[in-house]
């Protein structure tokens, strides 16, 4: 099992060696010719007046709280689902509870307008 | 080192090297298929019937100048292509590309890691490959690339829940998270009368694969889920500041994601390499090959989504579906098990 993970760890190792060598080469053969104008974020060709990094909407911090909640709860069903024979009814049962507490939330945000984006 | 982890070793470079190969002419068919839905030739001009038209796309990507913005993190605008490049391919690991064969007198397993939580594995390397997108949004310093970064991490995430969930139900039936097990109980028969069919999963799990099939091309952020780079709305979405390879390298990362989750699905739902005669790699290319053509056709006939529909979509539609889907999945198990 363990020399899985390191046959892992060496593929991500080579993955790693072949980007870098690519840019490697890259840097080795394009042109670097900087200028001001270049270096200019885009904006359609006008000066840009605006800080750039601005504020965006506070959606996204829902979107990741609803993810963080449902994605523990995925988490929870994988070794449930792995061992559902086992379990049987009981666990069957106790994952029923379980999901109807995530569904009753779901609902609720539903109500709140936390799923709408507009 | 020993000589099980050098086979192994061998047999991922090999991947990772057909894999990069695969992708430069997965560019090549998309712009040949949906050239011949558009009625229009596509490339042509590059050797013969435009074959060399990959290489050619290379060579001048390499050879262009890497412009940096002047406000932009550098040392993360730098770096963020080369960890979406790095974590796209890896995820191919656990995938199962057939029995062992003897090479050498050496019995070489074509796989690269069979580990007992493989499928957890691959959603873990596929959701990270945002982390390229969003920090590369981040570093460039322009709005429309933060915007692109923050939408597509929204996108990510929230599709990243249903790809997982739809799943849940395939593990009850297999009692396993390793996709070399997976693939063996799929090799198996199903008897259903007069009539009989391979045991794959797309039979037992309908529902679970039609959503697996919407979450797997929102999470790979292509056509009609493409918002993250919306030319419309946001110029070039998260990579509008980049160039040169580097650009290139987000690309990569999105056709091999495309090929890996095609391959990955295969696996999942269609019985990987089991085939009607002679199992073996063809038929997880064939099927892998299936998806790929049907991601294309999507994007040639599907209009873009709205950013609330898109998201309306994952909370409202599918999520409800998949959770019906498990406790359905339970239930049926048990009463087939007799436990009820």
């Amino acid at each position: 099992m363990l020399e899985s993970y390191a046959a892992i760890g060496m593929m991500i190792t080579t993955a790693f060696f072949m980007g870098g060598s690519l840019l490697l080469l890259g840097w080795l053969i394009r042109p670097n010719k900087p200028n001001p104008a270049k270096e200019q974020p885009y904006e359609s060709g006008v000066p840009d007046v605006r800080p750039p990094r601005g504020r965006y909407t506070s959606r996204f911090y829902i979107v990741a709280l609803l993810f963080v909640i449902f994605d523990i709860e995925a988490i929870f069903l994988f070794p449930w689902a792995v061992a559902f024979d086992q379990l049987a009814l009981y666990g069957y049962v106790q994952i029923l509870i379980f999901i109807g507490i995530l569904l009753f939330g779901l609902l609720y945000e539903w109500k709140k307008g936390a799923l709408e984006w507009a | 080192m020993d000589a099980n982890l050098l086979s192994s070793y061998i047999f991922a470079v090999v991947v990772l090297n057909v894999l990069l190969g695969l992708m430069a002419y997965m560019t090549y068919f998309e712009r040949k298929v949906m050239a011949a839905m558009q009625d229009r030739v596509g490339p042509n001009r590059t050797g013969p019937v435009g074959l060399l038209q990959p290489i050619a796309d290379g060579i001048k990507l390499l050879t262009k100048e890497d412009i940096i913005p002047k406000h932009a993190d550098r040392r993360i605008f730098l770096l963020a292509p080369l960890l979406s490049f790095v974590l796209a391919p890896v995820a191919a690991a656990v995938i199962p590309f057939g029995d062992s064969i003897n090479v050498f007198g050496h019995e070489v397993n074509l796989y690269v890691a069979d580990i007992n939580v493989a499928a957890l594995y691959f959603l873990a390397i596929g959701s990270m490959g945002v982390y390229g997108i969003i920090l590369g949004g981040y570093a460039s310093a322009n709005r429309y690339s933060l915007l692109g970064g923050l939408r597509s991490a929204a996108q990510v995430i929230s599709y990243e829940i249903i790809l997982g969930l739809s799943l849940i139900g395939v593990f009850i039936l297999s009692g396993s998270l390793s996709l070399v097990e997976i693939v063996s109980q799929q090799s198996e028969t199903l008897n259903l009368g007069p009539l009989q069919l391979p045991n794959w999963f797309i039979l037992s799990q309908p529902l679970a694969f039609v959503i697996f099939l919407i979450a797997a091309v929102a999470e790979t952020n292509r056509a009609p889920f493409d918002l993250p780079e919306a030319e419309t709305e946001l110029i070039g979405g998260f990579h509008t500041e980049y160039s040169g390879f580097r650009f290139s390298f987000f690309f990569l990362a999105e056709y091999i994601s495309m090929i890996i989750i095609s391959l990955f699905a295969a696996t999942i739902f269609l019985g990987g390499t089991d085939g009607p005669i002679r199992d073996g790699v063809w038929w997880l290319a064939i099927k892998a090959a299936i998806f790929l053509f049907f991601y294309i056709w999507l994007r040639t006939t599907v209009p873009r989504f709205r950013y609330d529909q898109l998201m309306g979509l994952a909370w409202k539609v599918l999520l409800p579906l998949v959770l019906i889907n498990i406790l359905l999945t339970g239930f049926i198990r048990l009463w087939g098990l007799g436990m009820l």
